[in-house]
């Protein structure tokens, strides 16, 4: 049976693919920023990020009125209650593309040292975590949102990995430190998408099956 | 002993004439607890709960089958007595109903009737029941006037108090907020959720936010079964069975 409601959870889901896609767009933007030096995305990031943030109040508008208006149950009720947590998760996501735009100016203009590769490593990680995150919500994959779950050790040990090199740099040559500083603080930019990506995964878990894996608590 | 089935229902099937209404109920109900019935009209939420103070014992015709067991005693035993049965299960219906009679004669009609002379005991158990249904302190000063000059919200909490005023161990609610307005069945929903401090609560509500909200333990019916019989907050959170999920989510019903 079509219910009244139905049209309104599809609205919620359109929003938030939206902002998915503009999230993926801007971390794929400013990694590209950072990688290839081209001072002209920036703006472009910004504008995005605009969006994302209107798109983020307006599903948590919408999500108010559902549980205000139609006493959610049961799945309803746990995927606008998933949908509130991911928009939030996706927010931040966005912020980390505009932190990593920043902090990517300051190599405008200069040479890439070793590191990079690892980072490019790393920011190919994270982005596929993101989008199959996303994925994993579009298509209902519990499978696949466990699949990005379990790669966040990965990116943990590469930003780990990252920092050692990193520091071994400055204590060998403390001019290069603030570039050091600068690529650390990228790869804790990367490390925080693979953590809200994991986040997200663990709603859509939580969204189809009715269970908490949050925090290990898988039983 | 608190969280214990206070009532139970083993394997009960219930007809009216050849129809078959209740198809092998088994429902425990916690000591204290109180629990909801849902589920769509017809499903026998009304004829179960009629069962467990033996209200359908007057349509002729019925027939039941299995046990309604009260702390392990069989209600449908020949030698039950009816009358003290009814004293400890109590029930509440969908309209109020007060005797016309004055507010104080409803409460103390029943303390009479069960042989209590003493007058003064017997208004003190008026006063006490009516506290304990959230109604004295609205109509303290109006003791002599006809029960049905109060709202019918006001003439629900004079039924539960009249009910409570016999101090019964279960108390049934047939869809006790059906009739009154939004405010009066706040008021109800408040006072079921205290009542369960002291008395056993089973409820049937076509309002699953009221079933959700008052409730510690849902069973939803359909066609004379029961589908899903679990804690409140997992029905309405997460149901085990996808009838039990179309039916709350307002996919069927």
């Amino acid at each position: 049976m079509e219910r009244h409601i139905d049209e309104e959870l599809q609205e919620l889901k359109e929003k938030l693919l939206m902002m998915a896609s503009l999230t993926e767009k801007n971390i794929s933007l400013s990694i590209q920023c950072f990688k290839e030096h081209k001072e002209e995305i920036v703006q472009d990031v910004y504008k995005k990020e605009e969006t994302i943030n209107f798109l983020d109040i307006e599903i948590d508008q919408i999500c108010m009125k559902l549980l205000a208006l139609h006493q959610p149950m049961a799945v309803d009720l746990r995927y606008i209650a998933s949908s509130l947590k991911i928009s939030s998760e996706l927010e931040r996501i966005a912020d980390q593309a505009v932190n990593i735009i920043d902090r990517s100016l300051v190599f405008i203009n200069s040479h890439p040292q070793k590191p990079l590769i690892d980072i490019s490593r790393m920011a190919s990680l994270a982005q596929s975590m993101l989008k199959d995150s996303i994925e994993s919500f579009i298509k209902k994959d519990v499978d696949l949102a466990q699949n990005v779950c379990r790669r966040d050790d990965e990116v943990d040990e590469m930003n780990d990995q990252i920092f050692r090199v990193l520091l071994t740099c400055m204590m060998q040559e403390p001019t290069s430190i603030k570039r050091a500083v600068d690529l650390m603080l990228i790869g804790r930019h990367l490390e925080r998408i693979a953590d809200h990506s994991t986040n997200i995964s663990e709603e859509v878990i939580y969204y189809v099956k009715g269970k908490s894996i949050k925090h290990h608590c898988a039983d | 002993m608190k969280n214990q089935a206070k009532i139970e229902a083993r394997n009960v099937n219930f007809y009216y004439g050849s129809q078959i209404a209740l198809k092998n109920i088994n429902i425990a109900c916690e000591e204290n607890k109180v629990t909801a019935l849902i589920g769509p009209s017809g499903c026998g939420k009304s004829t179960f709960i009629r069962t467990l103070n033996r209200m359908n014992d007057v349509i002729p015709g019925i027939k039941i089958e299995g046990d309604i067991l009260l702390e392990g005693e069989n209600i449908y035993h020949p030698k039950v007595d009816i009358a003290v049965l009814r004293k400890r299960v109590g029930m509440v219906f969908q309209k109020p109903n007060p005797f016309p009679k004055s507010i104080f004669n409803n409460i103390a009609y029943g303390l009479r009737i069960n042989g209590m002379r003493d007058k003064r005991k017997i208004e003190m158990i008026v006063e006490k029941s009516l506290k304990e249904a959230t109604l004295w302190d609205e109509i303290k000063d109006r003791m002599d006037e006809n029960a049905f000059s109060l709202s019918g919200g006001q003439q629900q909490r004079l039924c539960i108090a009249r009910s409570l005023a016999i101090k019964p161990e279960v108390i049934l609610f047939d869809e006790p907020c059906s009739a009154i307005d939004p405010v009066a069945t706040a008021k109800i929903e408040e006072l079921i959720h205290q009542l369960k401090e002291h008395y056993t609560v089973i409820v049937v509500t076509h309002n699953m936010q009221q079933a959700a909200r008052i409730s510690d333990f849902t069973a939803f019916m359909m066609l004379g079964e029961i589908v899903e019989y679990d804690k409140t907050d997992k029905i309405f959170t997460n149901p085990s069975n996808t009838l039990t999920e179309d039916y709350i989510t307002g996919r069927f019903g």
